[in-house]
């Protein structure tokens, strides 16, 4: 093992799920527990501080302070920081009710079922639009023909498609993940260098084997960016289908906060959707750096 | 023509990879002019034999190598190899196969597979070894080619001399007729080349395949090849042929001797007139 006997210690202590162990090198979740330790030892966690500290600091005197204009109208950090702790919230909505996580729940739930969806589908429709030029001629003119319009034009129809607002909401969020995932998957497969399937050829694989073991995993940084891309856009249309349908999520919350006259509990719905969105890019990306070993190292090597 | 006569090889030859190329005309057509690319070539290859294709760069010389892999088709003329037809005008297009094996100008080792699972990859997508096989043979392969303990590690994280060494002995797991090298140094240091070539002997010499290899290097060439085939620029074609009588085994020593400097003069002419002729022309690098 690399590096200093504390890291020895904590790779060894964790059981090395593959079931294998590759000399000197540190493998799998292990690898990622790795890098997640030494970004603690560096000074970047430090830097991560200070940028939220401005950020929440301007927020403060611009609104609370110096009063400019436009930001004089928004809510204060100390109300909402205030409604937000408060046992007892004035507006109904805080870490101490229930109703807040309810709707976190309902919220994640539903973007979690629309990626799903979109990521099972759309990662093989991808891969065969890169891999088949016969079904990319038939498909993607239609495929690109959809691709531009904007969730919040599919809203009528999706009320009118689906009868239950909650099926209409997962449809409208998977559509536009859908799409991402599908896009960069298909721009994967084409980013394949042609020598390694003629290397595989020469080498003796069959057009099955190749596809399994030079499309797919040539594929996979482009379809994780697309994943991670997906995972936003998810965020985006689920909010945007939360505002028009549907009874419980934050976009919810910050929708009828705003016809309520509830300043504080939108801007505690707009965190929240910050925090949340970012926790699950953040797991995309875990599980890509997981599934892409040798890319992260390529990329540890080059000082990243 | 001083060097007509080939030495006799100090190493037993084998009896298989011989290639004939007969009378092989390309040409490309991409926007209405056609291009003739390779023009009525013809060269025979013994079994065992390294032959170096010398050109410059854009001469067309891939282009042959692409026919003999089986990547592009032919217009005219016929492919053989040990007598059974490859390419010819009825079967414009080879199929590729674990019996000709190419190395990449720019390497293709599959990053996201280690060493050992890239060498291990031909025997086992084949079906002729179960993985634990595959993997000990592999193991073997490359500790003989003295890569051992580079084995579990991707690609990408070892020197570009190392990965073109594991991709030579990923080829030779699958027991190949033939090693087709598209200028596989290329892109290496002439420290790092220098150092390349005894090791690309050293594994010749104990595998005696034959070797087709593209370079546009004169002196790698007459350090490395039986035979130097010089040819000339779009359309290609050989325009001289030298048999290089240095006895193998070779070393590093042979560059500084009286003789390799006479076969250089020999040849250099030919091949800086094609250089010019390509260099007029325009000739993209590829």
């Amino acid at each position: 093992m690399s590096g200093e006997p504390g890291e020895t210690r904590l790779a060894e202590s964790i059981v090395d799920i593959r079931g294998r162990k590759r000399d000197g090198h540190v493998q799998g979740i292990n690898l990622t527990l790795y890098r997640l330790l030494q970004w603690s030892r560096s000074p970047r966690p430090y830097l991560m501080l200070i940028g939220f500290a401005l950020f929440l600091g301007f927020w403060y005197l611009s609104v609370e302070v110096w009063k400019l204009p436009r930001f004089r109208e928004m809510p204060g950090i100390t109300d909402v920081i205030k409604e937000w702790l408060s046992p007892n919230p004035t507006y109904g909505l805080s870490l101490y009710t229930e109703e807040y996580y309810q709707h976190i729940g309902v919220s994640v739930w539903r973007v979690t079922q629309a990626f799903f969806l979109a990521t099972v589908l759309g990662v093989p429709f991808g891969l065969f639009l890169g891999w088949s030029k016969k079904f990319k001629e038939y498909v993607f003119p239609v495929f690109e023909t959809l691709r531009p319009i904007p969730i919040l034009a599919w809203v009528p129809l999706a009320i009118v498609m689906f009868i239950a607002s909650e099926s209409a909401v997962i449809y409208l969020t998977f559509l536009a993940s859908f799409f991402a995932t599908a896009l960069n998957t298909m721009l994967g497969v084409e980013s394949i260098d042609e020598s390694y399937v003629r290397a595989a050829n020469c080498l003796g694989a069959s057009k099955s084997q190749v596809f399994r073991h030079v499309i797919v995993p040539g594929a996979l940084p482009f379809i994780f960016t697309g994943l991670q891309i997906s995972i936003g856009v998810s965020w985006f249309s689920l909010v945007a289908a939360e505002m028009v349908s549907g009874q419980y999520g934050l976009g919810y919350v910050i929708n009828t906060s705003y016809t309520m006259v509830r300043y504080p509990t939108i801007v505690i719905g707009m965190i929240t959707l910050g925090a949340v969105g970012y926790v699950t890019s953040a797991m995309v990306r875990l599980v890509g750096d997981y599934l892409m070993q040798w890319r992260t190292r390529e990329l540890a090597l080059g000082g990243q | 023509m001083s060097a007509m006569v080939a030495a006799a090889p100090p190493l037993t030859r084998p009896t298989r990879g011989a290639i004939v190329i007969d009378d092989v005309v390309k040409i490309y057509d991409p926007d209405g002019a056609a291009v003739m690319a390779v023009d009525h070539c013809s060269l025979e290859i013994e079994a065992g034999e390294i032959c170096m294709i010398v050109g410059p760069s854009g001469c067309g010389k891939t282009t042959l190598l692409n026919a003999i892999a089986g990547f592009h088709e032919i217009t005219s003329g016929r492919i053989l190899l040990d007598g059974e037809v490859l390419c010819s005008s009825e079967k414009p297009k080879a199929d590729p196969g674990s019996d000709r094996i190419v190395v990449f100008q720019n390497g293709a080792l599959f990053p996201w597979k280690t060493n050992l699972d890239n060498v291990a990859f031909g025997p086992l997508m084949q079906g002729q070894l179960n993985k634990s096989d595959a993997l000990e043979k592999a193991r073997g392969m490359m500790a003989d080619a003295g890569l051992a303990g580079v084995e579990h590690n991707f690609p990408g994280e070892v020197s570009s001399g190392m990965r073109r060494r594991v991709e030579i002995v990923r080829a030779l797991m699958n027991d190949p007729k033939v090693l087709l090298l598209d200028e596989p140094y290329r892109a290496l240091d002439s420290l790092t080349k220098s150092v390349m070539h005894e090791a690309l002997l050293e594994i010749y010499y104990k595998n005696k395949v034959t070797i087709f290899f593209i370079t546009h290097d004169l002196e790698e060439a007459i350090f490395l090849g039986h035979k130097v085939a010089i040819m000339t620029t779009r359309p290609c074609k050989p325009k001289k042929i030298l048999e290089v009588d240095i006895p193998h085994p070779r070393d590093y020593s042979v560059l500084t001797s009286k003789h390799f400097r006479e076969l250089m003069e020999e040849t250099n002419e030919a091949v800086h007139e094609e250089a010019l002729k390509a260099f007029a022309a325009g000739e993209k690098e590829g």
